[in-house]
């Protein structure tokens, strides 16, 4: 029997096949099929700063600031005594999927700021959490902003964070850093128990109609996977923490490929979204038959097998322009 | 005995506090000043607060007052303990419930925050004309004159009913005493237990009508029996003094505060003495203290129980030395030789004296008391020391003035007596007293309650808080008028000028506004928040200002409150840096002590769930500290300006001896030889109040613009305007007047258009800048109308241009498309600069039918917010045109909304039919081609109005000349001959609820008016109460637990009369539409009903966002738009017109955007999303039903084709399903 466990975050996993934060992983109904269908752990939703700011400001304005100074109407909303804040609805979530599930649940946090996230993070690990995956995206817009001070705003929450709490704390990060793997050892250095590769995000995009910028994403696809194979090749067994593969892994070829590059796990969500829960145990099927026809025994042993460090030709993964190409191809034909 | 807990709460909460934990059913409508009393028991039920008995009281608001009356004398019929609370016209209405609840001795206590009967004017201030109006009713009357006697009064109230079984009105000075904030002892709920007899309870569920033991009550009876049976309570009353007092000494004996049927305060030896009730008796308690003290004999009787009225118990309460007594009455009754509590004291005293002498007893006076009356406190009209003091030197007189009223100029019939506005009383030697003037909108009132808790909670001090604002919703004026002492406070009155040792400005603009250290007193500390840095803040203050400082030697404190809270993240929020800034300069607490009580107070406040906003806060407060500086006081004024006239000095003489006053603050000095006695006022005056709230101003760019109107129409307070004149006509103009070529075919060419501004009038709501479809294509960001910052430059430049263009002449109204909005909005609005919240989303829908047929308009106005943005004074809205005409409005009561409007159509009717037949009398006299002109006039467009009403100048010209009274009375009636629109105008809580059965009642009449709804979905002028538009889910006051039913569809109800012309409009989703119904509706010759989706602040939503909400409820389906017009069945058409889609969005993204609605997801989510799911399938099967509706034929005779009205409505067969709405539940707002 091909022996798919894996390790990730110190957590011990039945499979390398992880639904990272998605609606299917909000609901306990949804989150019930995917661990039914094979998932060996989830991501939650992530839990975002925005959303809360927003809320306190609402709250703050519409609730316990309401009054307009007029004699009849000194307020229009009730006060409620007690409510459950978005913080609340999520601890609430954890806890629920604590009783409810077997498998990891890990937690995500969205924000870039430490301003409360370190009384945030501790609930969360009181809550049930097996990890956190920290969510730090930053749109340095500012062009007096550095990238050394971006990557510092990073570092500064992790270590933060990392003071506080004491289940595994992952970093999902964007591809947008002058040296990724640089990058990533720092954050190995100030505490990360894994990294994430790569985050995807909404884009604006533009409205013809009213010509207003507008949030948009699309599902994913498997092209996107490449970057990510690249990079977790570059930084496997380079750096001594967890690696996550995230963003286009809808095949089992894909999900292999990052395998046999270092990634201890896959994220899978567009497919999930595409093809529903039940879309796990057929990439687990395969993926064991994969394993067999390939003789291998096991996740643990395919690993990094083509990392950088292990790869038959590991100078490819750092060619980086269109020459290369054309003369591998060339190279190839003859 | 108890060692009491302190609380610090107003009167209301007190009241309601007692009241929720004594009664198992309350039945409760909105009215201002008792709806917090519901407020607070409808928030107890909703969180599971259970009486003294372990139960949830059942808590249900009714359509009415008299509705709820009704479910009262039910309940109780049925045996269960019930209350209710009222004020004003609510009791009103109670009262034929109120008589036979009391004359079948069900026991029952009624609270109510006394306040005045709306008479010449709607007030909603406090007096006691309410309670006196049902003081015939067989009730008991208990009165409690400030927030402790209202709980203490309360519970022996409650008591007293159920031992006595006599009902109760337990009633206490609306705001006075209702809103007073004051530090109270409470009452412990054994006392409570103790008090309330288990035994009567008992006793009153056993009279309860039951089939298991059944009687019958509530017979009717013949002359015969009826008199007897009606003397046989009188036993019961002859008890009840005895019952109360028992109840009092029992209550005395449990908490230590006593109390008497008629409590004296004063001098053994009085000679004098003042007899009244409710707020009052504390500041007359406060003078005799200090008179008597001076060495003078005066007294003070509170009568607590008023009816059964105890003669016995009066008199000894009254010191046998008395030797003259003025009886104060908070009530009016014209053509009254005296009001009642006169006429009381004065049979008491005589009959005692008359029975004493046949009894041959002595009599307890030396001689029967000289017995004055007075009126006072009319409409919470302000009641001093030194107004208790001249009534007191009057009763010295060797004649004093019976019949008097205090506290007014009376140079009419010269009633008033005058009163030293300097005495002062020493009541405050040990109290600090402090001012503070806010922005409704800035927290100030909020932070002052906050300070009233923190010293009332961390020290042993008294404390008061009592909230002056002004008439206007936008940009209110808040003045908080707070004591601290160390001795119980009885001064129920404001702080007085000199009186202050604290003054606080939180808004730079006052500076030129109020003379706010009128009020400071020698010595006092004067707080400014200013954007000056601390070396411009002296010369930054007008003249007299600065003269009152440097000779009261007041200390200058600034801080930039605005710069502190824009860097520590608290956005606009200034009202925790002003708290900080009040306790580290006012000395009322140790700085550290306060500031610490002040974080606790914040993080009680946001805690855990608001961590960022705690910690802005505890930045704020921090910077604060680092921030306020003391300015020193220069020896010399250097002013810059000084406070300017409150009016033009060319507006009318009313505007300015009475409006302008009024407006300025001094409208308590306007004597009574200055008002219309019949209570009528001239329009159009709120365009002599220049108010200048914007901080920023719409700007147009004329190379963008396209002229297409829609800024005109979506401006809810009508100061950007459009015009339409010939070239010729700019040669004069100011150079930065800014003027297009007309563009369109509409319009002859070579004219110019202009949109202007009123820039101080604008609020800067942003809502025309932000309905402007058009964008500069080099710079998407920038349109043809964009918000700037509102300078003093921009100030005065748009002011000579909004001058220039008001001397513009309008553009001729029958030479306008009205059905369009270019055209429409050609036309001068008559409804302008009203004080409606900024962004309103009411008053564009008033605006626009002033201006489509506001110079024929007469209004019929429900009370509710467009009664007070409509017609509160000082200034109102509704104007004319240059001709003079204009609508012409009144407001009746809240219920008969309808019924008057229709009152108002019949006597239209009447007299033009009487003017027709006139006509015909007199034919020969004025010619036959001019009547049969007049007769036969065809006045559907503006073209034939202004034919007929130059067919009836002509008319008037030739009646001059004919010397018949015949011809006068023509005269009289002429101007019915032209073509009259009679608008009636409320909000949903009068046409949904109260009142509804008047509304249907006008619909079924088929006369000729037009309805338009101002549909808030709550009632939008008491708070935010529910109404049955409320929504399925939506959290309102008095469902604070989420509505649990769906709105109800009005529009359905009158659309089933076959007759009604019906529309449902939304003016910011599809504003053409808005248009075409309110012409339709006009012109359709019997009833209309117009209703109106109006977003409002009690949504809990940004206004900014008016229109982007009015879009989200029509595409969503909770709003659809239709036109129901019953002319179009004629030609064989469906009469009903959908002029919106199928719901295109799920139900979820509508409510998701609004507080009202996703509170409940954070409360109670289950509940929440069952409600969603309803409200989904509701508006799915409510717009499938239409679109059936729509789909009927109708034959050429305007009927109903066969099979009628055989609709299946069912979700399952609607073609108006959409993906997207099936995933309506799948997340969470």
């Amino acid at each position: 029997m091909i022996d798919l466990s894996t390790e990730y975050l110190g957590l011990n996993l039945a499979n390398p096949l992880v639904p990272s934060s998605s609606p299917l992983t909000g609901e306990l109904e949804s989150a019930k099929k995917l661990e039914d269908a094979g998932a060996s752990a989830l991501v939650l939703p992530s839990l975002f700063e925005e959303a809360i700011e927003h809320e306190q400001k609402q709250l703050e304005r519409f609730v316990h600031s309401q009054a307009l100074g007029h004699y009849e109407a000194q307020s229009y909303q009730p006060v409620p005594e007690d409510y459950g804040s978005e913080l609340d609805n999520y601890l609430g979530r954890i806890q629920q999927f604590k009783t409810a599930l077997d498998i990891p649940v890990i937690a995500s946090l969205n924000g870039i700021s430490t301003s409360g996230w370190i009384d945030t993070g501790k609930e969360l690990q009181q809550a049930g959490a097996d990890a956190l995956e920290l969510n730090i995206y930053y749109v340095a817009a500012d062009p007096a902003t550095s990238g050394a001070e971006v990557e510092n705003r990073y570092l500064q929450l992790l270590s933060a964070l990392r003071e506080h709490i004491t289940i595994p704390v992952t970093m999902k990060l964007s591809s947008q850093f002058s040296s990724v793997a640089n990058m990533v050892l720092k954050l190995q250095q100030a505490g990360a128990d894994g990294v994430s590769l790569f985050n995807r995000f909404y884009q604006p995009d533009i409205d013809l109609q009213t010509m207003q910028i507008k949030p948009h994403i699309e599902l994913s696809s498997s092209i996107e996977t490449l970057l990510r194979i690249r990079w977790i090749a570059l930084i496997r067994g380079r750096v001594d923490l967890s690696i996550a593969a995230t963003g286009g892994f809808h095949r089992t070829e894909d999900i292999v490929k990052a395998l046999l590059v270092g990634a201890d796990v896959t994220h899978l969500c567009s497919v999930l979204m595409q093809n529903g829960p039940e879309q796990i145990a057929v990439l687990v099927k395969e993926l064991q038959n994969w394993l067999e026809e390939h003789e291998y025994n096991s996740v643990m042993q395919m690993k990094g097998s083509l990392s950088k460090s292990c790869a038959i030709n590991p100078a490819a993964l750092e060619h980086c322009n269109y020459m290369n190409i054309i003369k591998q191809r060339a190279e190839i034909k003859c | 005995m108890e060692t009491p807990r302190s609380l610090t709460i107003d009167g209301n909460q007190a009241a309601a506090e007692i009241a929720h934990l004594t009664n198992e059913v309350i039945a409760i409508y909105p009215i201002t000043p008792a709806s917090p009393m519901g407020e607070w028991a409808d928030e107890w039920s909703s969180r599971k607060q259970t009486n003294v008995w372990g139960t949830v009281p059942r808590i249900i608001e009714m359509q009415s007052e008299g509705g709820a009356a009704g479910a009262i004398h039910g309940a109780l019929q049925a045996g269960a303990l019930t209350t209710t609370f009222t004020a004003s016209q609510g009791l009103l209405l109670m009262i034929p419930n109120m008589f036979k609840i009391a004359a079948e001795l069900t026991p029952t206590v009624f609270h109510v925050a006394a306040r005045s009967i709306a008479a010449q004017a709607l007030s909603i201030f406090g007096d006691h004309s309410d309670v006196m109006t049902a003081r015939t009713t067989g009730f008991s009357f208990l009165a409690s004159g400030c927030p402790q006697e209202v709980m203490d009064l309360a519970l022996i109230a409650q008591a007293a009913t159920l031992e006595s079984r006599i009902p109760i009105v337990h009633f206490f000075d609306g705001f006075r005493t209702s809103h007073e904030v004051a530090k109270i002892h409470s009452i412990d709920t054994d006392i409570i237990k103790q008090m309330i007899s288990h035994e009567k309870i008992m006793a009153h569920r056993q009279r309860a009508l039951s089939p298991e033991h059944p009687v019958i009550r509530g017979t009717s009876q013949n002359p015969d029996v009826f008199f007897q049976a009606r003397e046989s309570v009188n036993t019961y009353y002859q008890a009840m003094p005895g019952i109360v007092q028992k109840c009092m000494d029992q209550f005395a004996a449990l908490s230590g505060r006593t109390y008497q049927l008629f409590d004296y305060v004063g001098a053994d030896d009085a000679e004098k003495a003042i007899v009244l009730m409710g707020s009052g008796t504390e500041t007359a308690e406060e003078t005799v203290a200090y008179l008597n003290a001076q060495g003078e004999k005066t007294g003070v009787i509170k009568v607590r129980l008023f009816r059964p009225f105890d003669a016995k118990a009066l008199i000894a309460a009254l010191p046998a030395t008395t030797r003259s007594i003025a009886v104060l009455d908070r009530t009016k009754e014209p053509g009254a030789d005296g009001e009642p509590l006169y006429k009381d004291i004065v049979t008491a005293l005589a009959q005692q004296s008359l029975q004493d002498r046949s009894n041959q007893q002595a009599y307890k006076f030396s001689q029967l008391p000289t017995i004055i009356g007075g009126r006072y406190g009319l409409s919470s009209k302000e009641f001093t020391p030194a107004m208790v003091r001249a009534v007191f030197d009057e009763l010295g007189k060797a004649l004093p003035k019976n019949h008097f009223t205090i506290g007014i100029q009376d140079d009419v019939t010269h009633n008033s007596l005058d009163w030293d506005e300097n005495f002062r009383t020493d009541a405050h030697q040990g109290t600090f007293q402090a001012v503070f003037y806010g922005l409704g909108s800035d927290g100030t009132v909020g932070a002052n309650k906050n300070s009233i808790n923190i010293i009332g909670e961390s020290t042993d001090k008294y404390a008061q808080g009592y909230f002056v604002y002004d008439s206007k919703k936008s940009g209110a004026v808040t003045v908080s008028h707070l004591r601290f002492g160390d001795k119980p406070i009885h001064s129920s009155y404001l702080i007085d000028n000199g009186d202050a040792n604290f003054v606080a400005c939180h808004q730079p603009i006052f500076l030129e506004r109020y003379p706010m250290l009128d009020k400071a007193a020698d010595n006092a500390v004067f707080l400014l928040n200013t954007a000056l840095s601390p070396e411009n803040v002296w010369p930054g203050l007008p003249g007299k200002m600065q003269q009152q400082i440097i000779d009261k030697h007041i200390r200058l404190y600034c801080i930039d409150a605005y710069q502190i809270a824009a860097s520590t993240g608290m956005d606009k929020r200034i009202s925790t840096i002003m708290q900080t800034c009040f306790f580290s300069i006012s000395g009322v607490l140790p700085t550290d002590v306060a500031i610490k009580a002040i974080k606790e107070a914040v993080e009680k406040t946001y805690g855990r769930k608001g961590k960022r906003l705690v910690e802005q806060n505890f930045k704020a407060i921090d910077e604060t500290l680092a921030n306020l500086h003391e300015i020193s006081i220069p020896e010399k004024i250097d002013a810059r300006y000084d406070l300017g006239e409150t009016v033009a000095s060319n507006a009318p003489e009313f505007v300015r001896k009475v409006t302008g006053e009024i407006i300025a603050g001094r409208g308590d000095r306007v004597p009574v030889s200055m008002f219309p006695a019949d209570g009528t006022y001239p329009v159009g005056t709120a365009a002599y109040e220049k108010r200048n709230i914007a901080l920023e101003i719409p700007v147009l760019d004329e190379s963008l613009c396209t002229q297409c109107g829609k800024c005109p129409l979506v401006c809810p307070h009508g100061v950007i305007r459009s015009k339409l004149y010939g070239e010729d006509l700019l040669k004069d103009a100011p150079q930065s007047f800014k003027s297009m070529p007309i563009k369109g075919k509409d319009f002859p060419q070579g004219l110019q258009m202009s949109y202007q501004i009123s820039p101080e009038d604008c609020t800067g709501c942003g809502l025309c800048s932000d309905i402007c479809p058009i964008r500069d294509k080099t710079n998407a960001s920038h349109k043809a109308l964009n918000m700037v910052a509102y300078t003093p430059a921009l100030r005065q430049q748009e002011k000579k241009n909004w001058e220039y263009f008001l001397a513009l002449p309008e553009y001729e109204r029958s030479a306008v498309q009205t059905n369009t909005i270019k055209g429409a909005m050609l036309l001068q609005p008559l409804f302008e600069f009203s004080g409606a919240c900024e962004g309103c989303g009411e008053t564009p829908y008033i605006k626009l039918a002033s201006q489509l047929f506001g110079d024929r308009m007469v209004v019929a106005n429900a009370t509710g917010c467009s009664s007070i943005y409509g017609g509160n004074l000082p200034t109102t809205p509704w104007t004319k045109n240059i001709e003079g005409r204009g609508p012409a409005w009144s407001n009746s009561l809240f219920e008969d909304n309808a019924e008057f409007g229709l009152g108002m159509r019949l006597a239209i009717d009447k007299q033009t039919e009487y003017a027709h037949e006139l006509l015909q009398k007199l034919q020969a006299e004025i010619g036959e081609a001019l009547v049969a002109s007049i007769l036969a006039a065809d006045e559907s467009s503006e073209t034939g109005i202004a034919q007929q009403r130059d067919n009836i100048a002509l008319l008037r010209g030739k009646l001059k000349n004919i010397a018949s009274p015949v011809a006068r009375e023509l005269e009289s009636v002429a101007e019915n001959l032209g073509r009259k629109s009679v608008w009636i105008i409320g909000g949903d809580g009068w046409a949904y609820d109260i009142g509804y059965g008047g509304l249907d009642h006008v619909l079924a009449s088929g006369m000729n008016v037009n309805i338009l709804v101002l549909d808030t979905e709550v009632y939008s002028n008491t708070g935010g109460q529910t109404s049955k538009a409320t929504p399925r889910g939506a959290v309102a006051k008095f469902s604070a637990g989420g509505k649990a039913t769906a709105k109800k569809d009005l529009a359905l109800l009158a659309m089933d009369y076959e007759h009604v012309y019906v529309a449902h409009v939304a003016y910011g989703a599809k504003d053409i539409q808005t248009i075409h119904a309110f012409n339709e509706a006009e012109a359709y010759p019997g009833p209309s009903l117009i209703i109106a989706y109006c977003p409002c602040i009690a949504h809990g939503i940004d206004l900014k966002d008016n229109h982007l909400h009015q879009q989200l409820a029509v595409d969503s389906g909770h709003w659809p738009l239709f036109r129901y017009d019953p002319q179009r069945a004629a030609s064989g058409k469906n009469p009903l017109h959908l002029d919106s889609k199928a719901p295109s969005i799920p139900y979820r993204e509508f409510i998701e955007t609004e507080i009202r609605f996703n509170m409940l997801w954070r409360t109670n989510p289950k509940q929440a999303k069952k409600f969603l799911e309803q409200s989904q399938q509701d508006v799915l099967h409510r717009y499938h039903y239409y679109v059936q509706l729509a789909s009927l034929e109708w034959d050429e005779n305007g009927d109903l084709e066969p099979p009628h009205r055989k609709l299946k409505a069912t979700v399952e067969n609607t073609s108006v399903e959409n993906a997207a709405i099936d995933k309506t539940t799948e997340k969470t707002p």
